[in-house]
């Protein structure tokens, strides 16, 4: 099954989803560049983490008009699961594929350390194999990562069960010092209403092997692996 | 001189002396443009005028290294036909008038030294210098530690390489002049780095990056000159740094090198085009002709001297091979980036600067980079040493043990840096397997099995008290971090910090420590392979610590064998490695309990030194030992706090030995608790192996001593079976967690 990574200027953590996908999981993997118009046959779509054109202007604001993203909608639209990380999800809300916006953190600082984060859904292709309420140590980084959406929204995403992660503690509890960003609700994570595109701030990435002192972040890619060798026809729908 | 008169000269930095070479090396008297390029080649910070003669005396061959100094970076073999590629640089002047873009261009500076050389970047790290956060200058120091730490931040995290960790301390002898010294690793194939360098006759010279401002002129003139209450009136003369420019600099250059069309590349960093233009020049035995039209301007009507002595940043200078121009045009489109073909190269051993074809400068590249005034400058031992070396410890009035813990972890130079840490990211290219703050700095060497273990240190007050001494136990320090990592050190690059050297007291300084870390290079088999001197730290005539910060890079070929400082488990042994003789000299614990920069520190046996790095990391190897941390600021009592924080909040139980000497008083107490006696770690095992480690440490003549066991949640700590510590390990860890971050409590920014 193949992975295929978008890479913007300014993408950094482009080369992280890719060892994961290719090197932790051994499936195949892609970068496609971001002027290109075409996704490369891929099953699943990662948007990765870093700071796309500087986070100059907003964060993913540029990025949204880059070419590549025509097909990215397109595929989503058709189903295909798509993963937004951090930048990723900032993109995925300026492209309007996830709604909200991102807020600086409230304390106006950069946050990079490890996390708690609750799997509150788990008919998403990227969460399928999680138990609900499971909570994952994943780390975070990102100095804007304050989830913010009016109050419509935010009804809107609750009671259609698209909140997907929450900062939560050890005990899953999601406390207002366990909300590293002050997102609103806790909110670490939304779907798509097709539930195939989802977006989250925290590096699931960033934990998929023991020695970098976590693997809960695997149960993201096992579960879309396990959804697309269940859907072989996602691939044909999408592509 | 006639039209050069002794205003514009001061206005240079340069002396009358200074002039005359140049004048005797043009053979005529110079244009403005050619006299701002000479003062610029000829300034301390790019000459090392200073500092030359005596860097000489540096080691920097070994089998391992693959480049030393005289490059962008230097270079050594860590195996499996790879090299890791680092070296350190200061930014201590651009950061205390603008933290923020100081410390985030010193970032970008030492990046582009690392990938020039044809490395990817892996790992950043930093030592930082600031005065005391709550002393006469605490609201502006704060302000500064502020600015630094986003600075860093916000270049790091954004051009995608991890701050895997560094070092601060707070001393208000800092408080007018911060250091920030950054280092950078990066990874390349053994036989692919690329030189500095331009030759075949005719090749193109191509300018990529951002355009070329004012801004930034004479910042090399600036870092080397003293401050005083105007200097922050020189604030146009820092730059602005763009990570993101940088990124996609990083992208093409590293895509160009893949092909074979490079032939070298330099990064305009001090001193701008004029540096890069001259030393590849200079380097490849071949000349430059430039013209300065085509190069991209940011601003109208720059004049060619403004051109030449720009320090605008995120800039590089290509030699290309003619006839590949299309090809090396196209990669750097693909990342919007404009290459512009500004010369080429000549056979004639010039640097000629065009402006619309009329030559408006055209020096000789030996008279700019070997041809540069080399001093070999008076030294005197100052004479302050006599009076703060002298040192009564029965005199100090007794602490309560507990209580001097408590005030050591709730100092900010020994305090946790999570504050900081925190702000970088770490993780990013997911090759961190020790987390900032848990060790020294440890990344994964993808496609192989092996690790890269550094560490940044230095200790000013020890340079101040003896600075040859000081500098060995920095050489000693980075060493044993990179050790405790479980790695073993095969490299260091150096950044020496001092005053102005112009002043003998100084220069006394600046000798001893490079012949101290010479010393101690030598004998820990860690050569230099590059550094970074930075001098004239003063401001207002008083002088920073002497303050050599040594970096040292360590290999594990087992990853998987990687250790960190805190608690594994319960019931696991605690052993003491190496001998306390109680040294109080220049301690942390003099300083915050009694005010006291006073005695000599700690002796250093390098024998003793070497037997302990070569324990470390054949236990480590052998997989027996659980955490290692090192024993220094604050000595074992300090020491054995840090294993239990974050650790989960698991406690020890622990009797340290007695001095050999003891007589039983207070002071003896606290002398082998927070003493700081070099060539000591404290390690954990389980029960079943330590035997093992008992065998390994005779074998290596290292001695080691059974002190305690993991358990509990409690700092059980006893002298010579008496507990004279007894606290939760939560009401320490509190403390020490949030020394630094209180100071940063409930501001918006």
């Amino acid at each position: 099954m193949k992975f295929t990574v978008v890479v913007f200027p300014g993408s950094n953590c482009d080369h992280d989803a890719y060892h994961t996908a290719k090197h932790v999981l051994g499936q195949e993997a892609e970068f496609v560049w971001h002027k290109e118009t075409t996704l490369k046959g891929a099953d699943v779509v990662v948007l990765p983490g870093g700071f796309s054109h500087g986070d100059y202007l907003r964060t993913g604001a540029i990025a949204r008009f880059s070419p590549i993203m025509t097909a990215v909608a397109q595929f989503a639209a058709a189903g295909g699961p798509v993963l937004g990380i951090c930048n990723g999800f900032q993109i995925l809300c300026e492209a309007g594929l996830l709604p909200g916006a991102m807020l600086r953190n409230r304390d106006l600082k950069f946050h990079c350390e490890h996390v708690g984060v609750r799997v509150d859904e788990t008919d998403t292709p990227f969460t399928s194999l999680a138990t609900k309420g499971q909570v994952l140590r994943i780390p975070i980084a990102h100095g804007e990562g304050n989830y913010f959406a009016d109050a419509d929204v935010i009804a809107d995403l609750e009671s259609s069960r698209r909140v997907i992660f929450r900062y939560c503690d050890s005990r899953g509890q999601t406390t207002d010092d366990a909300n590293p960003n002050g997102s609103v609700n806790s909110i670490a994570g939304i779907c798509s209403q097709g539930r195939n595109v989802v977006g989250l701030m925290p590096h699931p990435e960033r934990a998929c092997e023991p020695v970098l002192g976590s693997a809960d972040g695997l149960v993201l890619f096992q579960s879309v692996l396990s959804q697309v060798a269940a859907h072989g026809e996602m691939r044909t729908a999408a592509s | 001189m006639s039209a050069v008169d002794a205003a514009i000269l001061q206005r240079h930095g340069l002396t009358t002396d200074e002039y005359d070479r140049i004048v005797r090396s043009l053979g005529r008297e110079p244009t403005l443009t050619e006299l701002g390029i000479f003062s610029v080649m000829w300034s301390e910070h790019c000459s090392y005028k200073s500092s030359r003669r005596h860097l000489k005396k540096l080691p920097t061959e070994g089998p391992r290294v693959l480049q030393g100094p005289g490059e962008n970076a230097g270079a050594v073999d860590i195996g499996d036909g790879l090299a890791a590629v680092f070296k350190i640089e200061s930014h201590n002047h651009p950061s205390f008038i603008e933290p923020y873009q100081g410390a985030a261009t010193g970032v970008g500076g030492i990046i582009r030294d690392i990938f020039t050389m044809g490395a990817r970047p892996i790992a950043l790290m930093n030592s930082l210098r600031f005065g005391e956060m709550d002393g006469p200058d605490g609201a502006r120091t704060r302000r500064i530690v502020e600015g630094v730490v986003a600075g860093i931040a916000g270049y790091g995290n954004s051009i995608g390489i991890p701050t895997v960790g560094g070092e601060i301390a707070f001393d208000d002898r800092y408080a007018g002049n911060p250091l920030v010294n950054v280092f950078c690793l990066g990874i390349s194939h053994a036989d692919a780095l690329v030189k500095g360098r331009a030759s075949g006759i005719g090749n193109p010279v191509y300018y990529v990056g951002s355009k070329t401002g004012r801004d930034g002129i004479h910042g090399a003139t600036m870092a080397s000159a003293e401050f005083d209450e105007k200097s922050a009136e020189k604030r146009p003369a820092v730059q602005v740094g763009d990570p993101f420019m940088e990124k996609l600099l990083l992208e093409a250059c590293l895509e160009l090198m893949k092909t074979d069309a490079l032939i070298g590349v330099q990064d305009m960093g001090a001193a701008g085009l004029t540096c890069s233009t001259c030393e590849m020049g200079s380097r490849g035995g071949a000349g430059i002709e430039i013209d300065v039209v085509h190069v991209p301007q940011r601003e109208t009507g720059m004049t060619p001297y403004e051109i030449m002595l720009s320090e605008s940043q995120e800039r590089m200078l290509l030699v290309v091979k003619k006839g590949r121009e299309a090809e090396v045009e196209r990669i750097f489109e693909k990342w919007d980036l404009h290459a512009a073909h500004i010369g080429e190269v000549t056979s004639d051993g010039l640097m000629r600067v065009k402006d619309r074809g009329k030559v408006v400068a055209e020096i000789p590249n030996s008279a700019l980079v070997d041809a540069a005034p080399v001093y070999d400058r008076p030294t005197e031992r100052p004479a302050y040493l006599d009076d703060v070396q002298r040192l009564e410890v029965t005199a100090l009035s007794p602490v309560a043990p507990a209580d001097a813990l408590l005030a050591l972890l709730g100092s900010p130079t020994i305090a946790s840096k999570r504050w900081v840490f925190r702000q970088y990211d770490h993780m990013v290219r997911t090759n961190t397997i020790v987390l900032a703050g848990m060790g020294a700095g440890v990344v994964r060497v993808k496609g192989t099995s092996r690790a890269l273990a550094m560490s940044v240190d230095g200790n000013g007050r020890y340079c101040y008290l003896d600075p040859r001494r000081g500098a060995m136990l920095a050489v000693a320090e980075a060493s044993r971090n990179v050790a405790c990592a479980g790695a073993v050190p095969i490299g260091a690059t150096n950044c020496l910090n001092f005053g102005n050297p112009e002043r003998p007291e100084i220069m006394w300084q600046l000798v001893e420590a490079i012949e101290g870390i010479a010393e101690a290079c030598r004998s820990l088999n860690v050569p230099i392979t590059g550094g970074n001197v930075s001098l004239y730290n003063e401001t207002n005539g008083e002088a920073i610590y002497p303050t050599p910060i040594l970096g040292v890079v360590g290999v594990l070929d087992d990853a998987s064998k990687v250790l960190a400082r805190a608690f594994r488990g319960e019931g696991d042994e605690i052993v003491l490695l190496g001998d306390g003789f109680g040294e109080l000299g220049g301690s942390e614990y003099l300083k915050v309990l009694h005010r006291l920069i006073k005695g000599r520190p700690p002796e250093l046996d390098l024998d003793r030194e070497r037997r302990l790095l070569e324990l470390l990391a054949r236990a480590a190897s052998a997989g027996i030992l659980r955490s290692a941390h090192d024993c220094s600021d604050g000595g074992i009592a300090v020491t054995l706090a840090e294993c239990a924080f974050d650790s989960g909040g698991i406690g020890c139980t622990v009797d340290v030995p007695p001095l050999a000497t003891a007589g039983n008083v207070p002071i003896d107490d606290i002398r082998a608790l927070f003493g700081e006696s070099a060539s000591r770690a404290i390690v954990s095992v389980r029960p079943s192996e330590q035997a093992a480690l008992m065998q390994f440490a005779s074998a290596a003549g290292v001695p080691a001593k059974l002190i305690g066991t993991t358990g509990g949640s409690r700092l059980a700590i006893g002298v010579g079976g008496r507990t004279v510590i007894d606290m939760p390990v939560a009401t320490a860890e509190s403390v020490w967690s949030s020394a630094i971050s209180r100071h940063f409590k409930g501001r918006a920014a």
